[in-house]
């Protein structure tokens, strides 16, 4: 196990526009780490760079304290799970877990010591015999988990490990990969653009977009202060209503639209009359309460344990979360309330204010 | 309607079933009528008796034999090398990204189209100082160098449908390029291996124009030349020519089942080759 | 930024090295057996070099290409090659698309069928010269008196012989031999062709006609097209069928470029007159292949 130290990363392939741009990230010993953001925000690409399959263009890499740059990937001392799973086909399950161990010319009792002790932490003693042809998506999924384990490797790297499962599938393997972490502590970076998956695995989350990282921190620093308004429409589900308006500093308030006034009760170092965007999560917009905005209902989706109402609040799409069932009878339209110490503010470049 | 559609569909598919193998059927059928109703049951469809004689003849008393095993070396040699050639080439065309790729992908191409038989005289001279004219090593050269481009292709092709996922996994769990080239994609490809060695030997086994050239003694002839030279000093004995043509047509046929399920990515693949 | 360290020199010439160290091999081969010949061959087009003759082997300028423009057999073979090419080609697409299309439609033994249709592909090419040979030999074969039967032959005699049919014989030899290539090719193309597309199309009133006219033939024109322009080239350059079934004769009337130039170095031993016969087809063959990349970026530049 070890520390990651990812100094002034960029890559870039020539002539193109840089995939990552001057990434700093320091990964403690034992710190499960999710890397998110939507396809394309690199950061698979900073997987690969780690594991050494993408050639690094600037910076440093160091695992253990030891910068790998210009070791190959099998000198890293690290395993990873890819999406696809890439079991060897030709191999057994067990021929498959232990492959690794027997290139490193592991004695044959201590492999077959490791490969019993994984595969019964992994619930796979009876699939050793197996062709990975032979096995359904969510055992094959452990038998990748399994060929990293058998390792004991200084880190573990996870590029999307659960997006070919299905739903009920995924939410079982993320409970056990974090189960997992917990018996083993070893250091762990795992790729995902599945912000549940973030919230649920993560020590801490760094999210990435354009590669650029735009935050890292606890799943629920994210959620409580995402940092920009990147951040904040990309952690949560639904996603963070926003809401333009301009900072009235004299009312200490934000002014939307048609002369409404969203009070604020902070104090704000902008100048009057600067851009705002208002955020609110639906989860915390209230419904039918004094002294609100009306908004028209657009549609009501039920989803079981609640109501997602989409409105139409001063011409912008808005969202609101309620678990009580009378909205689920159609209205024209409801007064919707934003309290005060829910708000999210940012300014003209989508930074959070205070 | 629907009914009399079809039975034309079918009767269309025997029609081309009958003329495809037609020509092979008569061959069979005149190695096997003696001579004595050759003439005289000339058209017949089947001769009212049948004899192997013909082949008694051809695999005792005649050089054919020694022309069928010249043959066998020559196309097996040069279907290994070329395979073994074209899996290093074809996998580099493949997995790397590098400088060169390209003008190596159209110098393979152009080969393609190229006439060989304008290489046929100079062939010659440059190979006749080393003495590898009239030799089965000189033959398995040249046909090496030809098969070489479309096996590349063929290789490429097979290399480009196993993940890249499956060697990336294996240098991380600690195995050197080469390595995992050796043992996760190599026994992944073995099918793919299988067929392209069938092409290439199907490819030398049918080749003729260099033989012709290149073979001057009957000991080095491979079966094509013997069996020309055999048309042309014999042209009487046809039971005995289409005996030895059969026997010429079985490795032809055998492979071509090996090859048969890639017969599409194959002919794709090289688009150019017969 | 701070720049990566500098890896050390050895290191980063062997990533360069690599791709090369695994084609290396390869490319040897075909730039030994391949290349420097054909530099060779250019050479000798203007030399004179006669096996048979120990004396040759000086500088002759142009004079093989000035009796090359004298050379009536020569002429000959260019239109000889010219109808040889042309019909084969056509009639190889024709009957290999029509097959194609009948394989398209499932039934049942659809694979034997496929693979007995497909048998004459594997049949090397000088035994399918012999073979059809044979069988336009009247002591022998049954066509001559089939086409005798129905009249499309005065008497059942060998038209490897009738200087005016001759090289019909090669040509069907060459039809049967390669209409596998072109059925194969078009059917990997037939299957690509989204089925919903022809559902779409029956939906919206198709008749089957309509359909293959509308769908099916746009759809196949690029394959068709490439197939094609390489097949052409292929098919000039082929000279087993006819140097197997004729050799050439009778009198030349089914001498081919490609022919005439093995003739020349295999029968006559002048390597420097058949290198420059070469060295024409070699320019024919390019003028060719720029010709139909011309009218392609036509074709792409009016669509645009």
């Amino acid at each position: 196990m070890a520390t990651i130290d990812i100094r002034a990363v960029s890559k870039a392939y020539g002539g193109h526009a840089p995939v990552l741009t001057d990434i700093d990230l320091s990964i403690r010993d034992g710190e499960f780490i999710v890397l998110v953001g939507p396809s394309g925000c690199g950061k698979s690409t900073l997987l690969r760079m780690i594991a050494g399959l993408e050639a690094i263009s600037a910076g440093t890499i160091a695992i253990g304290g030891r910068v790998v740059n210009d070791l190959a990937p099998k000198a890293r001392d690290i395993a990873m799970v890819f999406q696809s799973y890439a079991l060897y086909p030709h191999m057994t399950v067990a021929e498959n877990m232990t492959y690794s161990l027997r290139l490193k010319k592991t004695p044959k009792a201590t492999v077959a010591e490791k490969l019993e002790a994984a595969s019964r932490k992994l619930g796979l003693d009876a699939f050793l015999a197996r062709k990975p042809k032979a096995l359904s998506g969510g055992q094959r999924q452990r038998v990748a988990m399994g060929r990293a384990i058998v390792r004991a490797p200084k880190a573990f790297l996870f590029d999307e490990p659960l997006s070919n499962l299905d739903a009920r599938l995924r939410e079982q393997m993320r409970a056990e990969i974090r189960k997992l972490h917990a018996g083993l502590g070893a250091t762990s970076i795992y790729v995902t653009h599945d912000q549940v998956e973030a919230m649920t695995l993560a020590d801490r989350i760094v999210a990435m977009h354009g590669g650029i990282i735009q935050q890292v921190g606890s799943p629920l620093d994210l959620y409580d202060r995402p940092a920009n308004l990147f951040v904040a429409g990309f952690i949560g589900s639904p996603g963070m209503n926003f809401l333009p308006g301009r900072w009235d500093a004299g009312a200490r308030a934000v002014r939307l639209k048609a002369d409404s006034v969203l009070p604020v009760e902070r104090a704000i170092d902008l100048p009057d009359g600067s851009a705002i965007t208002v955020g609110v999560r639906p989860e915390h917009v209230g419904l039918g309460g004094e002294g609100g905005l009306a908004a028209a209902v657009e549609l009501v989706e039920p989803t079981g344990h609640g109501i997602i109402l989409h409105l139409r609040l001063q011409d912008q799409p808005f969202k609101a979360l309620t678990t009580d069932r009378r909205y689920l009878t159609p209205q024209e339209s409801v007064t919707v309330t934003m309290p005060a110490d829910r708000l999210h503010l940012f300014d003209g470049n989508g930074d959070r204010i205070a | 309607m629907r009914a009399i559609g079809t039975l034309a569909h079918r009767l269309a598919i025997l029609a081309y079933i009958a003329f495809a193998l037609f020509p092979l059927f008569w061959l069979v059928k005149v190695s096997v009528t003696p001579n004595d109703l050759l003439y005289s049951e000339g058209i017949r469809l089947w001769p009212s008796r049948t004899t192997f004689e013909h082949f008694r003849f051809v695999l005792a008393h005649s050089d054919f034999p020694l022309f069928f095993r010249n043959s066998l070396i020559v196309s097996l040699a040069t279907a290994f090398v070329a395979t073994a050639l074209a899996g290093f080439a074809g996998y580099a065309l493949s997995r790397f990204a590098f400088r060169g790729k390209l003008t190596v992908s159209g110098l393979l191409l152009v080969t393609q189209m190229f006439p060989l038989v304008m290489l046929v005289a100079p062939i010659f001279k440059l190979l006749s100082p080393l003495g590898l004219t009239n030799s089965l090593t000189g033959l398995v050269v040249v046909y090496v160098a030809f098969n070489v481009p479309f096996a590349c292709f063929l290789m490429q092709s097979f290399f480009d449908g196993i993940p890249r996922d499956l060697e990336e996994a294996a240098m991380i769990d600690g195995a050197s390029r080469f390595g995992a080239f050796r043992q996760i994609i190599l026994p992944l490809t073995l099918p793919g291996i299988a067929a392209t060695v069938g092409f290439v030997f199907t490819a030398a086994w049918s080749e003729m124009i260099f033989a012709l050239m290149l073979i001057s003694s009957n000991e080095k002839a491979t079966f094509p030349v013997g069996l020309l030279s055999f048309v042309s000093k014999f042209s009487v004995d046809f039971g005995q020519m289409m005996a030895a043509g059969v026997l010429a047509l079985i490795p032809a046929c055998l492979f071509f089942l090996l090859i048969q399920r890639y017969l599409v990515q194959g002919l794709t693949a090289g688009a150019v080759k017969g | 930024m701070t720049p990566a360290p500098r890896r050390p020199f050895l290191q980063r010439l062997g990533d360069r090295a690599e791709p090369w160290l695994y084609s290396a091999p390869a490319l040897i081969v075909i730039a030994a057996v391949m290349l420097v010949p054909l530099v060779v061959g250019i050479s000798y087009a203007f030399r004179d070099v006669q096996i048979l003759n120990p004396f040759s082997g000086g500088f002759v300028g142009l004079d093989h290409f000035r009796a090359l423009a004298g050379d009536k057999a020569f002429r000959v073979a260019l239109v000889n090659t010219f109808w040889w090419t042309v019909l084969t080609v056509l009639i190889q697409l024709l009957f290999g698309l029509v097959l194609a299309l009948l394989l398209d439609t499932p039934f049942r033994g659809r694979g034997i069928a496929q693979a007995l249709v497909f048998l004459p592909w594997a049949v090397p090419t000088f035994l399918t010269g012999l073979n059809w040979a044979w069988l336009f030999n009247p002591t022998i074969g049954p066509l001559p008196h089939w086409l005798h039967a129905l009249g499309l032959l005065a008497e059942p005699s060998n038209i490897l012989s009738d200087p005016n049919l001759a090289l019909w014989g090669p040509i069907t030899a060459a039809v049967w031999w390669g209409i596998p290539f072109f059925a194969i090719t078009l059917l990997a193309a037939l299957q690509s062709i989204p089925s919903d597309l022809y559902e779409a199309a029956a939906i919206d009133g198709a008749n089957p006609f309509q359909r293959f006219w509308s769908i099916t033939l746009p759809f196949l024109a690029p394959v068709i097209a490439i197939t094609v322009l390489l097949r052409t080239v292929w098919v000039a350059n082929f000279t087993d069928l006819i140097i197997v079934m004729t050799g050439g004769g009778p009198a030349d009337r089914t001498q081919t470029v490609a022919s005439y130039i093995f003739t020349q170095a295999f029968k006559r031993l002048d390597f420097g007159y058949a290198s420059a016969i070469s060295l024409v087809l070699l320019f024919l063959l390019l003028a060719y292949a720029l010709l139909i990349l011309l009218l392609r970026q036509r074709l792409i530049d009016r669509d645009k």
